[in-house]
């Protein structure tokens, strides 16, 4: 006979969520991806591909972007997770946010959320980016609507605020 | 078209004894490091392991040192951690080429130096949702009876698309594994078979704990064709390493992934040193890549441009290198 395999359960999580910590009981099986969608109800965090190939579930875990979609929730005990909820303060856009209004670097908006945690993580980083190093950057995030071209000149607008 | 993951428990073991004790006690159950592989195959229904060690709580494997013998890389060492290292960008230049080249910037963060060596092995009939591979009648990497994509063949066709591998093997580099019977170390060609289906060696519960480099490699470099500039596998990916005597080659070494089952050393470079690198030699190596790689088509690509297209990339890398060493 097959012997029982390990018992799946949940387990406490606790994590710091856009600055503020919170526990969750949390399937051991649950994705970063749904957790934040379904039970902190960021739904800003976007499923695209499912499968760590289009960028649009990237979040920021202890300011490095990381696909959600293949990241297991419970491996976030402890660090910092932070989502486009949690960009703007005190009601007031971020400089990235700002630029991509301005600068038309939304069409569907689908991509964006990814769009701008990716380059968060790059500017916070590297104040300064070259193109290159912009591209290099959002390598990972893929939009379907246009081109990038928009999106390339609303991080370096963003770049400017920033220096 | 992915389905939520079947459960699992995730073990969290602190180190290398307790993560092969935690495998051992529980047969079936997977390592995971990343996750940037292992994760994306569960959500498409192609494996459910009813438990995961991970790796990523384990500090011994994450040290990156060196010493007189060499360099030692931990299996957890993540790609991201590689591709800025200066000094494997200065000594192992193909190791950093490589790493640099793996997937997108997010993934590479995650992704670790053993998850990258013991990457599945991919095809069109394989990287698809349960859905698309039951319409299908499965294949004979999973679940089927038949390798869609050479159904006169024998054997699973998959293609082994990790770009540390050719980097590490034209490096000289050599692998230590743990498992229940203690730890061994084997060069990292002996890691791998001509088998889509099984193409890794490692028993049950092992699991590749470092990388060591030799103190004084030669010269290389790595270069891939992919379809998409970040995030795709190779289409065919090249590593060369070489040293100069004079005005002739020394010694050569070409490796390839991304063509065959499995990434590979080059037979028959032996036979160039000695020689001057000229219009003829590089017309030999063309074709002892085209001979030996096996490329399958894919979805963008027919398995012919696949075949020139590392039969260009050793040509050219080896032509640069040499230039360089002799400048």
């Amino acid at each position: 006979m097959h012997a029982p395999g390990p018992q799946p359960k949940k387990r406490l999580l606790r994590l710091k969520l856009n600055g503020r910590w919170r526990e969750d009981a949390v399937a051991e099986k649950q994705l970063l991806v749904d957790y934040l969608r379904d039970v902190a109800h960021l739904t800003g965090v976007k499923t695209g591909c499912d499968g760590g190939e289009c960028g649009a579930c990237t979040v920021l875990v202890d300011g490095e972007a990381v696909p959600s979609c293949i990241t297991l929730a419970v491996r976030c005990e402890g660090r910092h997770v932070e989502t486009i909820e949690g960009v703007a303060k005190q009601a007031r856009l971020s400089a990235l946010q700002t630029a991509f209004h301005e600068k038309l670097g939304t069409q569907c908006g689908f991509c964006t959320p990814g769009m701008i945690m990716a380059a968060e993580a790059l500017l916070r980083r590297n104040p300064a980016p070259s193109d290159g190093e912009i591209r290099a950057a959002l390598s990972g995030n893929l939009c379907r609507c246009t081109g990038y071209v928009k999106i390339i000149e609303s991080v370096k607008a963003a770049a400017g605020q920033l220096t | 078209m992915t389905a939520p993951l079947a459960d699992f428990h995730l073990a969290q073991p602190g180190t290398v004894d307790e993560a092969v004790a935690a495998c051992a006690k529980h047969p079936g159950s997977r390592y995971v490091a990343g996750g940037t592989d292992l994760l994306v195959n569960m959500r498409r229904g192609i494996t459910s392991p009813d438990q995961l060690v991970d790796l990523s709580g384990i500090d011994e494997l994450t040290a990156l040192a060196t010493d007189a013998q060499g360099m030692t890389i931990g299996a957890g060492v993540t790609i991201a951690a590689l591709a800025r290292n200066i000094l494997i960008a200065d000594k192992y230049r193909a190791l950093a080429q490589a790493a640099a080249a793996i997937a997108g910037p997010s993934h590479r963060t995650m992704a670790t130096v053993g998850g990258n060596l013991c990457l599945d092995t991919r095809c069109i009939y394989y990287n698809q949702s349960e859905w698309w591979r039951s319409a299908n009648a499965y294949c004979l990497k999973n679940r089927g009876e038949t390798c869609h994509v050479a159904p006169q063949g024998q054997r699973c066709h998959a293609a082994f698309s990790g770009d540390l591998a050719p980097a590490l093997l034209v490096l000289g580099a050599e692998i230590d594994i743990a498992g229940s019977q203690g730890q061994r170390r084997i060069p990292l060609s002996e890691l791998y078979v001509e088998d889509g289906k099984a193409h890794l060696t490692l028993a049950e519960g092992e699991l590749i704990v470092a990388v060591h480099l030799p103190a004084k490699p030669p010269a290389s470099r790595y270069e891939k064709v992919r379809t998409r500039g970040a995030i795709d596998f190779p289409l065919a990916g090249v590593a060369v390493a070489l040293t100069v005597k004079g005005k002739t080659i020394g010694a050569l070494r070409i490796a390839l992934t991304g063509t065959n089952s499995r990434p590979f050393l080059l037979d028959g470079t032996d036979a160039f040193a000695g020689k001057a690198l000229d219009d003829k030699l590089l017309q030999a190596i063309d074709r002892l890549v085209q001979k030996q790689v096996q490329p399958m088509r894919t979805t963008l690509a027919s398995a012919n441009y696949r075949r020139l297209a590392a039969a260009a990339l050793a040509r050219r890398l080896t032509a640069n290198l040499f230039a360089e060493a002799s400048a």
